[in-house]
């Protein structure tokens, strides 16, 4: 039975920027997929390429591309990435850049998948009933639309794999879904068939289970976490993908990390909604169909997976401009760290009260008391040898976000005392890009593909 | 009858959906799927949550991976880039979850706490 290798190097854009060189150069591998976009990224981005029509795309992504392009293109190992942000093309360019620059112009074939920026087309969209109401609140988008910043749509793994199928060696997309990347080569591969809902399933949870990097293989796992070894040099995962739909999970030989059915259980209810209905633009993946086996040291084998027809509808990440916010903390400690903590707080919102300042949302946390799990936390021990007072503001206004940042240092001298850690300086004010979930109809939208020789 | 903690028979893992936490809870063992099926129900993880959560709860079985998915609607504090919580994303809701107490057989009640505990 043929069976193809793809290895995921990136769970979001910030991930180890060692792991992908990893995957490639310490064993086996057909297919390097690198997830680099979130929710707010496509913003960043945006407004990247705002300034700079040459921007808007990953830019570690390149500079990865130049570390391990001799590996690809010896051995003939495929990169998948959505990389290219809002501006695939860029992306491209530069990658075409750094090929040639290395002695491999006319080697390779780069493919794009672009289409999936609607930012230009939103008002078409509504002046022809397209509402893309936010999928949460049920609101029509035209009540934020002069705050839009970034809008784009989430392809599937179909485009991917025409961009392998004609001959694209790295294949750079926007926003296509962390899925998508994985399902892709396996469509290319096996040429799976558009309605083949039980495959293009099995391949989507492929892909859900690689597509947060280690968090599979060890890393943020809880059970027996202490006697997992080598967290240090730990692999990052890779698919044993076979035509009939199964898989292996595993990771390179001799790296740290573990990869058991409980560590792929845990991922595999990472961010999940309905198990029933995990839905994606190539099919609706049911979870509760999955079935898995041990099947030796770091390996976990998934059969049995059931799929149903995809919808018609594509989901569209919209993102927006939604105030302003600043966080800033101090440190108070024993005798009474907790009681003295709780004494900043009500001073600071007193003072806060009397500027006359007013904000959507003011939240404080005693970190080390019940930041994490609240009212769950119990009382702390009255001997608690430290508590930082953490506390936030959110405004429309953002002079009023700006005054609050000046509030928090003179504590230092003015409130209660033993405190410290303000060392950092004023809090930072930062834009809030909320984001904005919607459905659009897949007639509305076609994925534009592209081919070219570096 | 006696009272366990959840983190005797399950681990869990966290995440985020916009303002929606999500808690998966996976049994330790198969027998105790059953268990956590009867026991850890939508309304005690809502009233567990009390403070935290402050939308409806749902609940999904997964038999297959002896494991409950649980949604925690408006439980972020706006969710995103919008919360000013340190645990904007929901990641420690998880063992939050498992601080909860359940009522088992006294057999049950004296492998789990005989056994060294799994964490």
């Amino acid at each position: 039975m043929k069976t193809i290798r793809i290895a995921n190097g990136q769970g979001f854009w910030g991930d180890s920027l060692e792991a992908p060189i990893e995957q490639v150069r310490r064993g086996p591998i057909d297919y390097l997929t690198l997830d680099y976009l979130a929710e707010i990224t496509m913003s960043i981005m945006q407004k990247q390429r705002a300034r700079d029509s040459r921007q808007g795309y990953a830019r570690d992504f390149v500079a990865m591309i130049e570390q391990i392009l001799p590996d690809l293109v010896d051995r003939n190992i495929k990169v998948v990435a959505n990389a290219g942000g809002v501006n695939p093309q860029a992306c491209r360019d530069a990658v075409i850049d750094v090929a040639r620059h290395a002695g491999f112009g006319g080697r390779l074939r780069i493919g794009i998948v672009a289409g999936d920026d609607i930012m230009q087309r939103l008002d078409d969209f509504i002046s022809r009933g397209v509402e893309l109401k936010n999928l949460d609140t049920g609101e029509p988008l035209a009540a934020i639309r002069p705050l839009v910043q970034s809008a784009n749509v989430y392809f599937g793994g179909r485009p991917v794999a025409e961009c392998l199928d004609q001959g694209g060696q790295i294949v750079i997309c926007g926003r296509v879904t962390d899925t998508g990347l994985s399902l892709g080569p396996m469509i290319h591969e096996y040429q799976w068939p558009v309605n083949d809902w039980d495959l293009l399933a099995a391949g989507t949870i492929a892909g859900h289970t690689i597509e947060c990097g280690a968090q599979c293989t060890g890393g943020n796992c809880l059970v027996d976490w202490e006697t997992i070894p080598n967290l240090a040099d730990i692999g990052y995962p890779i698919i044993e993908a076979h035509d009939d739909g199964t898989f292996v999970i595993t990771k390179h030989q001799g790296t740290g990390g573990r990869i058991t059915v409980a560590s792929i259980k845990e991922q595999l209810l990472y961010e999940m909604g309905d198990p029933h209905a995990y839905i994606t633009p190539d099919c609706v993946a049911d979870f509760t169909t999955i079935q898995l086996e041990q099947v030796g040291a770091d390996r976990v084998r998934f059969s049995g997976i059931k799929g149903r027809p995809a919808t018609d509808s594509f989901k569209v990440s919209i993102s927006y401009s939604a105030g302003w916010k600043a966080v800033g903390s101090l440190v108070y400690a024993w005798p009474d760290a907790y009681r003295k903590a709780q004494a900043a707080d009500r001073v600071l919102r007193e003072r806060l009260e009397r500027l006359g300042l007013t904000f959507d949302s003011v939240l404080t946390e005693l970190v080390g008391v019940d930041a994490c799990h609240g009212p769950l936390s119990g009382e702390p021990s009255p001997d608690i040898a430290e508590v930082t007072m953490r506390i936030g503001v959110r405004s429309q206004d953002k002079k009023a976000v700006e005054r609050f940042t000046r509030e928090i240092a003179p504590l230092v001298l003015n409130g209660p005392p033993t405190v410290t850690g303000f060392a950092g300086g004023r809090p930072k004010v930062e834009e809030i890009i909320a984001y904005w979930p919607a459905l659009i109809p897949k007639s509305e939208v076609e994925p534009e593909i592209s081919v070219i020789e570096a | 009858m006696a009272k366990v903690q959840l983190v005797k028979l399950a681990h869990a893992r966290s995440g985020d959906k916009g303002d929606t936490a999500n808690v998966g809870l996976i049994a330790y063992k198969p027998e105790y799927y059953a268990v956590l099926v009867e026991q850890v129900t939508a309304a005690r993880v809502k009233a567990h949550f009390k403070g935290i959560s402050h939308g409806e709860v749902e609940r999904y079985e997964l038999p297959n991976l002896g494991a409950l998915n649980f949604l925690l609607h408006q439980s972020l504090d706006g969710g995103g880039t919008l919360s000013l919580k340190t645990d904007a994303q929901g990641k420690t809701y998880s063992t939050a979850l498992l601080r909860m107490e359940i009522e088992v057989d006294d057999e049950l009640a004296r492998e789990v706490n005989s056994s060294a505990s799994s964490l």
